[in-house]
Order: C-alpha cells, then sequence, then structure tokens
C-alpha cells in the first residue's frame, strides 16, 4: 500500500509531465496558457517555475508555427510536446500535423521519425458552443503515421502521456477537462511501449459489450451499474488506442456477448464508433450476433450554446442505458 | 522589445479631454451616449454573469467602447462587419438592438443568433453585423472574401474586419492582408491593440508593441490612433473607409486601448488564472473614453453633469427593460438543434 499515491486524472497529467521533464532533457512543452494554470485545469500546474520557462514555452497565439516548430525539433532530436488547451483551436495546425508529422518517416524511407506528441484537450460545456467543444478524434485516427491515444483512466492518464512522448512517432494524445476529477491510487511509472498498447476490457460481464473511449468510457461504466440493478450484465472495453486500432479485444468480446455497443462523444458519420462496429462485424461470425451493433454518439449537429439545447446534445448515462434496455429488450 | 507605439501606450498620458478637432457637438453628443449606452450594456452583463443567470463566458470590451463608436460612424447597413470573441461593442455600435444580444446571450430563440450563439457568435446582418466567432482571426480572411465580393459585385459597400493584437500573431492574418492588397479588395482592418492576449502581454509575444507594421510590410494605408479618444478614431477611419469605397484599396487602423475587466467574465483582477497589475488597469482608467468626451463637451458648454445623469438613468432604463424582456423570452425549441444544420430541410 506504501507505495500508492492518490492522483486525479489532473494531477496525473501533471506527473507524467515532470517524470518526463526530470529523466529527459530532450523533452521540453510547448503552448498557449503555459505559464497560466487556468486554461489546464491542474494538470500543468507551476511547471514552468520548476523547470524555467525556456524549456515550458507559453506562446504567441500561433497554433500553426508552434506545431510546425515541434515537428521540426522533433526531426532534430528533441522530444517536444505541444499543448493545445482547445482542440479546436489546433485545427489552425493541420498542415504539421496531417502533411507532415503523420507522412515524414513514409516520404523518407522510414529514415526518420518525427517523435512529437501533441496534447489535444477535449474542452466543452457551459454554454460555450460550436467552436469550443469539439471532439475531432475520429479525423486523427483516419490519417496513416498518427497514433492517436485517449486515456480514460488516471492510471492512463499518466501512464499513456510518458509512453506517447517517449514513442519514436508523432502522438495525438487527447484529454478530456470533464475527466479531470477523477481520482485514483496509482503505482510508481512503470514504462511502457506505446506500440503495445491497445484496447482493454476494464470491467467483465457476459449480456452486453460496450465500448467507450475517454469520457464515454466512465459513462459506459456508470451505466454498467445502473443495467447491473435491471440484471443486465454489461462488458466494458475501454479503446484507448484509436490508431493504429487493434479490434482483437472488442471481437473476443463480442464474440461471448453478442451484442454490442459503442459509446463515442464524436459524431456518428466516418466516426470511431463505425469504425469499431465494421472491424467487429467482419471478424464475428453471423450466428453469434443477438442484436444489430449499435452507436450512441452526439447528434449529427454542431454543439449548440443554448442551456436547453446544450442538456439534451450530450451523451448521458441515461441514454445508454436506455438504449441498451431498447435494443435487447 | 521595440516600444514604436510609444506614448499611446503609456497610461499615464492622455487622459484629458479630448480634442474634438471641428467634429459638429451635436454628433459628439450622439456618439456620448452611444458610448454610454455600450459601457453600460456590457456592465450589466458582467453583473449577470457575477450573478450566475449568463450561463456562457462573456469577453468584454469595456474601456474599448470608442473604437466600435468612431468606426461605425461612417458604416452603413448593406456593409459587411466582421467581429471577435470581444464583439458586443461591435455590434450595439452599429445599432443593433439590446434586447437581441441579450437574448442571446442568454441563448433565447429571440436572441440575435436565435439563441444558437450566445455571446461569442453574434450575428445580426439587418445592421450590416455578418458574424463574430471565438476562433482568434477566424473571421479575418472571410471579411476579405466580403470585401471582394462588395467589389465584383459592383458596390461601393465595405468589409471591416475587428481583430485584436493577439489576432496578428495568426498566419491567416497576415495572408489576408497580402490577398486584400493584391485584390484591391474595399475593406477596413481594425486592430483594437489592447495590449493583451489573455494573460500575455504584448512584449511576451511580439517583438515590438506595434501592430501597424503589418500594413506596412504590405503597402495598405493605414493610421494608428489612440483608441481611448472617439475623435481620434473617428477622423482617421473616415479617412481610410472613404478610400476603400473609393476603389483605392484595403486600409488598416491601429487603435492603442486596454480593456477594464480581466480577458473572460467580470473580474478585473484576474487574467485567465494570472494576476493583473491593478495599478496599470486604474491608470488606464483615467484615460476612460467617456469620460474624456464628456469633458470635452462640457468645456465647449453643450453638456453637463446633470444631462449626463438623466442620460444614464435612462439608459439604465432601457437596459433593464430589454433585460427583463430576454430573460421572459422563450429558449429555442429542441427540434432546432438539427433544423439548423443544413439550409435545407430536404425539401429542396
Ligand atoms: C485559434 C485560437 N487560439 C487560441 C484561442 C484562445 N484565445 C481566446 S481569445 C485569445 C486572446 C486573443 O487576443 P487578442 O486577439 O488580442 O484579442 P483580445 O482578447 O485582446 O480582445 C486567445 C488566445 C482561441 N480562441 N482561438
Ligand atoms: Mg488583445
Amino acid at each position: 500500500m506504501s507505495t500508492l499515491k492518490e492522483f486525479s486524472y489532473g494531477t496525473a497529467i501533471l506527473s507524467a509531465f515532470e517524470y518526463l521533464l526530470d529523466h529527459y532533457p530532450e523533452v521540453f512543452v510547448i503552448g498557449q496558457g503555459l505559464w497560466s494554470p487556468w486554461y489546464v485545469g491542474n494538470s500543468m500546474t507551476d511547471l514552468d517555475k520548476k523547470y524555467g520557462i525556456e524549456r515550458i514555452i507559453d506562446t504567441p497565439v500561433s497554433e500553426a508555427a508552434c506545431t510546425g516548430a515541434a515537428v521540426g525539433a522533433s526531426l532534430a532530436g528533441m522530444k517536444p510536446i505541444v499543448v493545445h488547451p482547445r482542440m479546436d483551436f489546433m485545427l489552425y495546425a493541420m498542415d504539421a500535423i496531417v502533411n507532415q508529422a503523420a507522412k515524414w518517416s513514409h516520404m523518407v524511407g522510414g529514415q526518420a521519425h518525427p517523435g512529437l506528441t501533441i496534447r489535444a484537450i477535449i474542452n466543452r460545456g457551459g454554454e460555450q458552443g460550436a467552436q469550443h467543444s469539439q471532439a475531432l478524434h475520429s479525423w486523427f485516427a483516419h490519417i496513416p503515421g498518427l497514433r492517436v491515444v485517449m486515456p480514460a483512466t488516471v492510471a492512463d492518464a499518466r501512464d499513456l502521456l510518458i509512453a506517447s512522448v517517449l514513442s519514436p512517432d508523432p502522438v495525438i494524445y487527447i484529454d478530456d477537462r470533464w475527466l479531470y476529477e477523477q481520482t485514483e491510487y496509482l503505482p510508481p511509472v512503470k514504462i511502457r511501449g506505446l506500440s503495445q498498447e491497445g484496447p482493454r476490457v476494464i470491467a467483465d460481464g457476459s449480456d452486453v459489450t460496450i465500448v467507450g473511449t475517454s469520457y464515454s468510457t466512465k459513462l459506459a461504466l456508470d451505466s454498467k451499474h445502473v443495467l447491473a440493478e435491471k440484471g443486465i450484465s454489461a462488458e466494458i472495453v475501454d479503446l484507448r488506442v484509436l490508431n493504429p486500432f487493434d479490434a482483437e479485444i472488442v471481437i473476443q468480446s463480442v464474440n461471448k456477448t453478442g451484442r454490442l455497443f459503442v459509446v463515442d462523444g464524436g459524431w456518428r458519420n466516418c466516426g470511431m464508433a463505425g469504425e469499431v462496429i465494421a472491424s467487429v462485424a467482419e471478424n464475428v461470425p453471423a450466428e453469434r450476433w443477438k442484436n444489430t451493433p449499435v452507436r450512441i454518439t452526439l447528434p449529427d449537429a454542431p454543439a449548440p450554446t443554448s442551456r436547453v439545447l446544450e442538456k439534451i446534445y450530450y451523451i448521458g448515462v441515461d441514454q445508454i442505458t436506455a438504449t441498451v434496455q431498447k435494443a435487447i429488450a | 522589445m521595440m516600444h514604436m507605439l510609444d506614448k499611446l501606450s503609456d497610461p499615464e498620458l492622455f487622459h484629458d479631454p479630448v480634442d474634438i478637432n471641428g467634429v459638429p457637438t451635436g454628433l459628439l453628443v450622439d456618439q456620448l451616449r452611444d458610448l454610454v449606452l455600450l459601457r453600460m450594456a456590457e456592465q450589466h452583463l458582467a453583473a449577470m454573469r457575477k450573478d450566475g443567470l449568463i450561463g456562457g463566458p462573456v469577453h468584454l470590451g469595456v474601456g474599448q467602447e470608442a473604437i466600435a463608436v468612431g468606426v461605425s460612424k461612417w458604416l452603413r447597413n448593406s456593409d459587411r462587419v466582421f467581429g471577435t470573441h470581444r464583439s458586443h461593442s461591435h455590434l450595439l455600435a452599429l445599432g443593433s438592438s439590446l434586447h437581441g444580444l441579450f437574448a442571446e446571450v442568454l441563448g433565447k430563440e429571440t436572441g440575435h443568433s436565435r439563441g444558437m450563439g450566445g455571446s461569442m457568435h453574434l450575428y445580426d446582418r439587418s445592421n450590416g453585423f455578418y458574424g463574430a466567432v471565438p476562433i482568434v482571426a477566424g473571421t479575418v480572411s472571410l471579411a476579405v472574401g466580403a470585401a471582394m465580393a462588395a467589389r465584383l459585385q459592383a458596390t461601393d459597400d465595405i468589409a471591416v474586419a475587428y481583430f485584436g493584437d493577439g489576432a496578428c500573431e495568426e498566419g491567416i492574418v497576415h495572408e489576408s492582408l497580402n490577398l486584400s492588397k493584391i485584390t484591391k479588395a474595399p475593406i477596413l482592418f481594425v486592430v483594437e491593440n489592447n495590449l493583451f492576449a489573455s494573460h500575455m502581454h504584448v512584449t511576451q509575444r511580439q517583438p515590438s508593441d506595434s501592430m501597424v507594421r503589418f500594413a506596412h510590410a504590405n503597402g495598405i494605408s493605414s493610421a494608428v490612433v489612440d483608441g481611448n479618444d472617439v475623435v481620434a478614431v473617428q477622423n482617421s477611419a473616415r479617412k481610410l473607409i472613404q478610400e476603400a469605397r473609393d476603389g483605392k484599396g484595403p486600409g488598416y487602423l491601429e487603435a492603442v486601448t486596454y480593456r477594464w475587466y480581466g480577458h473572460v467574465d467580470w473580474r478585473d483582477d484576474i487574467d485567465v488564472g494570472v494576476k493583473r497589475s491593478m495599478d496599470d488597469v486604474q491608470k488606464w482608467r483615467a484615460r476612460d473614453p467617456i469620460k474624456r468626451l464628456k469633458h470635452a463637451l462640457i468645456n465647449e458648454g453643450c453638456w453637463d453633469e446633470l444631462r449626463h445623469d438623466e442620460l444614464c438613468v435612462k439608459l439604465k432604463n432601457e437596459i433593464d427593460h430589454a433585460w427583463e424582456r430576454a430573460m421572459s423570452d422563450s429558449y429555442p425549441d429542441e427540434s432546432k438543434l438539427l433544423d439548423y444544420v443544413y439550409a435545407s430541410l430536404g425539401d429542396d
């Protein structure tokens, strides 16, 4: 017990930064708001004071240049972490991410790898509306060459960030402000290779498989408790790594339960939920299916601001449990 | 660091009444009214946000009102104005209704964006306001396009792009300046240089505090003014706007100013988590665009404290009335979430 220490999702991220900055002189951090704790919750508090403003670089309002510069620094041997306090802001940086970082290794015959990490934060709700709310992980997961990581748990928030930064590939590490208050007791850091990481069963069950990512994994877990009261046993799979995507764990689970529900905080069309279902459908024999698989995603609309619309926009536990109950009734 | 702004960014200076510089005092009395309206409307929003009646963020431009008032004076309904996250005053200065703004901030269906946008996504086409968004620099290129359209449409309408010193750090601004010049787009770029982008002072972000250097780099006709002097703003804006209407291409106005509140919401002592210098805030409050115009008009003998107090009472009533109405309006129907996504609902 003595080696366990309590962390929140936010402080777990902070401890990953500290670990990386303590152990790897080639790590530096660049992005907006790094000298102000406000933008990023408690996940980067005082890094500037501890490691100096040369390594913790708060920047001009220049997402494209900062991200491109990090790609270049990684090619020159550094391990940069770019922080975009809101995923919506990093759309200015798409060229550096999609045309440059994602393709570089392949274009030069595997001789150089931009080993940068881009920390993109999903920050939504609070009537902020369409341009301050997006969860665009499915876009990035579409791109060969990008590793896309979404921690749902406190342990993953820390350990997958470390694995991302130590990976020689460009990684999009996406965390969610709605998870920052989760807490967990964690053992000391153990280094893991990111390419060995993938989806995981985080709660066993036998009647239905519910797949989540990041915050939607938390929703799936909360739903499990409600469903249990109704006599439905749900197995929860947390995707964790969206690209490269390995569906094996989900396939195994559906082979057992015969029922698949995928909860995703992104949109439906060409989204991660559809990808999971397609990958499982290709591999689970027809006779095993007890129900058609179901996607639980955002409505096909930008995020509204008005509180009444915001309330119906985001997925809640009720929606998941009702969908599951209806499907298997 | 080059302090090219020199005196203009020194908060100890320019506290005296403004030089009315030949502008008819009747016009200035109207502008004083507009300035006070913008000020009181935003102070009201600050108070309501503090009280929790407003659910979303509000970025207030208190202290910067003279810029919108001075520019809007030369605009007409067919012009094409684009704003930012801090655009309440850009909208109101065009004569847009208070009630529409308040209802929008509250997410009501009677709001300017029908309750779909809130404070950060404002719209009022009937007054020439094409839209404001919170992606920094997000509308600058759009404004250039609206100006190009005005040219193609053979009108002498112009576009206006409001943006900040922080926005000047986005590459898209520089692409837009170049494009506007090369296409002779009839546009006025209005840079409200309030010396800050959220918690960061301009000296932490740029090698110079002057934003007009980007106009020089693109050969764009420009002026730099004290943004807290409504006369200076309107005189410079007038010339640049006229040039744009006359087909001489883009213009660029840098207006130096300061925001009295922090970056977002009602506090004046905090900028996104970082403590502000209250000393600087106090000095800038003394460079108040309203007080400076008011005293200029009093010195001219066409205004007095009594009339000013009466004006404030009258405007407060208007504000309270518009707010009460907005509070009792309805929220959008749930069906609107999907209805507004496309122009066509499948019936085309
Ligand atoms: C693309 C993008 N990057 C970052 C932000 C966060 N942000 C919102 S306003 C702001 C500061 C903008 O400063 P400036 O352009 O000077 O406008 P001001 O707030 O001073 O009016 C920042 C960084 C954003 N909204 N959009
Ligand atoms: Mg600014």
